[in-house]
C-alpha cells in the first residue's frame, strides 16, 4: 500500500516533483561541475600558468654560492662554473618527471655587434630530446617561452647560423627578418655572421638579447658539452607549511613528513629531486612564481567552492518554497493520513520517500548534465576537456541527501505541526 | 457501561469558550444527532469525541479507556482502533482508486486486505465502482465509500460530520437509508447535522448553543427541548 501511495503521490504531481528534481538537478549539475573543474582546475590552472615561466633554475652548486654571496648571475660565464649539458635530460627520470612540462639549458655570454656590447643566449629551442626510458620529448624555449610573440620563425636547433633576436635590441641594431648580424666574441677573435629568424617580444629583459643556438655558443666559447643553467617549467602544488618548512631544511622534517613532502609535488620537492638526479646543481624555485601559482590556484578553488555553496544553498531554498507550498496544498490529504491512524512518523516516511525518489532522479540528471557543464567550461575556459573525477559521485550523492533533507526541514516540520482536526474540519 | 462518558468537557482557544462543562453519556448502539448554530461547538465536540483533540478540562472515556490524559500518540491509537469517521467534504485521496481508499484505512490500522475491501465496497453499493478514482465518483458514492472506510475497521463509534451536507436529496436519501441499517445492526453513531429531519433518525438529539448542551431531545418525543440545569 505504501507503494502505491507513493506512485500514486509521484504520478498525480509529476509536474509539482519535476520541478522538484529540477531545481535538485539544477544545484547538482553545478556542484558535479564545480567539483570536476576543481579537482582538474589545479592541472589546468597550472598548465595556464606556465606562461610566468620557469619555476625552478637550475645552477652549478659553486656558482650559486657565487651568486648568494657576490650576485655574479651563473650563465653569464664569469663564475666559471658549469653543468652537463648530457645531464639535461636526468630531469625527466625524478620522480614527478611527468610533472616537469618543459625546461630548456641556457649558456649565456656577453658580446658585441658593431659598437654594442649586447648578450647573447645559447639554448636548445624545441630539440628532441632522447629519455634513459628511451622516451622522446621535444623541449627548449618554444614551450618554455609560450607566452613570446614571434614575427618570423622560430630558430630550428640545427641551423647553427640561425638567430632570434629580441625586439627592443632589433630596433636598437635596425634588425629585419632575414638580415644578417655579425657577432662577435669574447677574446675578439671569432667573427660569426648570424641570419635573424626571428625578432621576438617577451615583455622582460630578454628583449635586449639574442638568442641562438647551443652549440653556437659552446663553439664560440670553447666549452663543448656545457650550459651555464637549466630553466624549469613545472606543475607544482601550492605551498603549505610542511613545504615551507622543508624549503628551510628539509633535514628538519620527521620521516613521516620527509615520505608526505617528498610525495607531494610542492616546488620544493621537484628541486630537491631535480639536484639528485643533475649531479653538482642547485635547483632553485623561483619563489615569486611559485607562490603566484599557488595564490591563484587557491583563489580559483575557493571561488569555486564558494559557486558550488552557493549553488546548493539556492537549491535548497527553491526545493524549500516548492515542498512548503506542495504540503500546504496536500495539507488535508496528509490531515486524512493521521485521521485515519497514521502517526507522525508514517506521514514523514511517506513524504521523505517522495522527495528522495524525487532527489534521486533530479540527482542523476544533474550529475550528467554537470558532467556536461563541466566539459563546456573546459572548453571555454581552459580550451581542453576536464576530466571525469569518480571522487565526485559521493560528494554528489551528499550533496543531494543535504539540499534535499534541508530543503525540506520547513515542510517536514509543518506536516509534523498539522493537525487533523485543524485541516479536515477547518479547526 | 456506557460506550462513552463525557465529564465536564470544556475547550478553550485563548479568550473564547468553544465548549463549556459537557457532560454526555452514549449507550452503545445508539444513534445520537447533535444539533445546533455555526460556532455552537459540534465540530469541536466531534473532534474531542473523535481523538482529533484534546479538551483543555473534563474526562473522556471511551469503552473503558480514560484518554482525558494520554498522550498525542496513543490518541492517534484510539481513533485507530476505535473511530470510524465519515466526513462531509469525503475527503478521499484523489490519486488512490475507492479500493485502494479503504485499503489505505486497512494499512494503517493493521495491514491492507483487497478482498476485505472490496466485500465493504459491496455493501454500500460500490463494487463495480472499485477501480474508479474520486474524481470519476459521483458525491454519493465518495460518500459511501468514505462510509466503507469509516467502517472497514470495525470502529466502536461512527462519528458522522454532517455526512448529507453536500449531497442531493436522493444520494442523501441513500446515505441515510444506509446509516438507519447500520443502526440496526447495532453500531453506535454520532451524527452532527443541521437538518432536523436528518436528526429526527436519531435515537436521541442534543443541541448546543454557545458550547453548552441547550436542550436534550429523546428520541421518543422527537427532539423535545429540555432546559439544561
Amino acid at each position: 500500500m505504501f507503494w502505491e501511495m507513493l506512485k500514486g503521490a509521484l504520478v498525480r504531481q509529476s509536474r509539482k516533483m519535476f520541478m522538484v528534481a529540477l531545481t535538485i538537478a539544477l544545484g547538482v549539475s553545478l556542484t558535479t561541475a564545480m567539483l570536476n573543474v576543481m579537482l582538474d582546475v589545479g592541472d589546468k590552472v597550472n598548465r595556464e600558468l606556465k606562461a610566468y615561466g620557469a619555476n625552478i633554475t637550475v645552477i652549478p652548486r659553486a656558482a650559486s654560492v657565487l651568486r648568494d654571496v657576490y650576485g655574479i648571475e651563473a650563465s653569464s660565464g664569469k663564475t666559471g662554473q658549469y653543468l652537463q649539458e648530457a645531464d639535461v635530460g636526468k630531469l625527466k627520470t625524478i620522480f614527478w618527471a611527468n610533472n616537469i612540462v618543459a625546461f630548456s639549458p641556457l649558456l649565456e655570454t656577453k658580446a658585441t655587434v658593431g659598437s654594442d656590447d649586447i648578450t647573447v643566449v645559447g639554448t636548445w629551442f624545441n630539440r628532441p630530446l632522447e629519455l634513459p626510458t628511451g622516451e622522446v620529448v621535444e623541449t627548449g624555449i618554444k614551450e618554455l617561452k609560450s607566452w613570446w610573440t614571434v614575427e618570423g620563425n622560430w630558430i630550428n636547433d640545427a641551423d647553427i647560423k640561425g638567430a632570434m633576436v629580441g625586439s627592443t635590441l632589433a630596433r636598437k641594431l635596425n634588425l629585419q627578418i632575414g638580415d644578417s648580424v655579425e657577432i662577435v666574441l669574447p677574446g675578439g677573435s671569432q667573427r660569426e655572421a648570424l641570419t635573424v629568424q626571428g625578432i621576438f617580444n617577451s615583455g622582460g629583459a630578454e628583449d635586449d638579447q639574442i638568442f641562438v643556438t647551443l652549440p653556437f655558443v659552446q663553439q664560440g666559447l670553447n666549452l663543448p658539452g656545457k650550459i651555464g643553467k637549466i630553466e624549469v617549467s613545472a606543475i607544482t602544488t601550492p605551498e603549505n607549511d610542511l613545504a615551507r618548512k622543508a624549503a628551510h631544511d628539509p633535514k628538519s622534517l620527521s620521516l613521516k613528513e620527509w615520505e608526505t613532502w617528498y610525495c607531494t609535488a610542492y616546488v620544493s620537492s621537484i628541486a630537491y629531486q631535480i639536484e639528485e638526479a643533475v649531479g653538482d646543481s642547485r635547483a632553485k624555485p623561483v619563489r615569486q612564481v611559485a607562490e603566484s601559482e599557488g595564490t591563484i590556484l587557491q583563489k580559483t578553488q575557493l571561488l569555486m567552492l564558494l559557486i558550488t555553496g552557493l549553488s546548493l544553498a539556492g537549491s535548497a531554498l527553491g526545493i524549500s518554497n516548492l515542498l512548503m507550498a506542495n504540503i500546504m496544498e496536500r495539507s488535508r490529504e496528509f490531515g486524512l493520513l493521521k485521521a485515519l491512524g497514521a502517526t507522525d512518523r508514517d506521514v514523514l516516511l511517506l513524504t521523505l520517500t517522495e522527495i528522495m525518489t524525487t532527489g534521486l532522479v533530479g540527482g542523476i540528471a544533474g550529475y550528467f548534465l554537470g558532467l556536461g557543464f563541466a566539459q563546456i567550461i573546459g572548453h571555454n575556459v581552459f580550451g581542453t576537456a576536464v576530466a571525469i573525477n569518480a571522487m565526485v559521485i559521493p560528494w554528489v550523492i551528499i550533496s543531494v541527501i543535504l539540499i534535499t533533507l534541508v530543503g525540506s526541514l520547513p515542510a517536514m516540520r509543518m506536516l509534523l505541526s498539522l493537525r487533523p482536526a485543524a485541516v479536515l474540519h477547518g479547526r | 457501561m456506557s460506550l462513552l462518558e463525557l465529564h465536564n468537557v470544556s475547550m478553550i482557544y485563548g479568550s473564547v469558550k468553544a465548549l463549556q462543562g459537557i457532560d454526555l453519556t452514549v449507550e452503545k448502539g445508539e444513534w445520537l444527532a447533535l444539533m445546533g448554530p455555526s460556532g455552537s461547538g459540534k465540530t469541536t465536540l466531534m473532534n474531542i469525541i473523535g481523538c482529533m483533540d484534546k479538551a483543555s478540562t473534563g474526562s473522556i472515556v471511551l469503552d473503558g479507556v480514560d484518554f482525558t490524559d494520554v498522550t498525542a500518540g496513543n490518541l492517534t491509537m484510539l481513533r485507530r482502533d476505535k473511530i470510524g469517521l465519515v466526513f462531509q467534504q469525503f475527503h478521499l485521496i484523489p490519486y488512490l482508486t475507492a479500493v485502494e481508499n479503504l485499503m489505505v484505512a486497512q494499512y494503517y490500522h493493521s495491514m491492507p486486505d483487497e478482498q476485505e475491501a472490496l466485500i465493504a465496497l459491496e455493501r454500500v453499493g460500490l463494487k463495480e465502482r472499485a477501480r474508479h478514482l474520486p474524481s470519476q465518483l459521483s458525491g454519493g458514492e465518495q460518500q459511501r465509500v468514505c462510509i466503507a472506510r469509516a467502517l472497514i475497521n470495525y470502529p466502536m463509534l461512527i462519528l458522522a460530520d454532517e455526512p448529507t451536507g453536500n449531497l442531493d436529496e436522493t444520494n442523501a436519501k441513500i446515505v441515510l437509508e444506509f446509516f438507519q441499517q447500520l443502526h440496526r445492526e447495532g453500531h453506535t453513531i454520532i451524527m452532527v447535522t443541521h437538518d432536523p429531519k436528518v436528526a429526527e433518525l436519531a435515537e436521541r438529539c442534543i443541541v448546543l448553543e454557545h458550547g453548552r448542551i441547550a436542550n436534550r431531545k429523546d428520541r421518543r418525543i422527537v427532539c423535545r427541548e429540555e432546559e439544561v440545569s
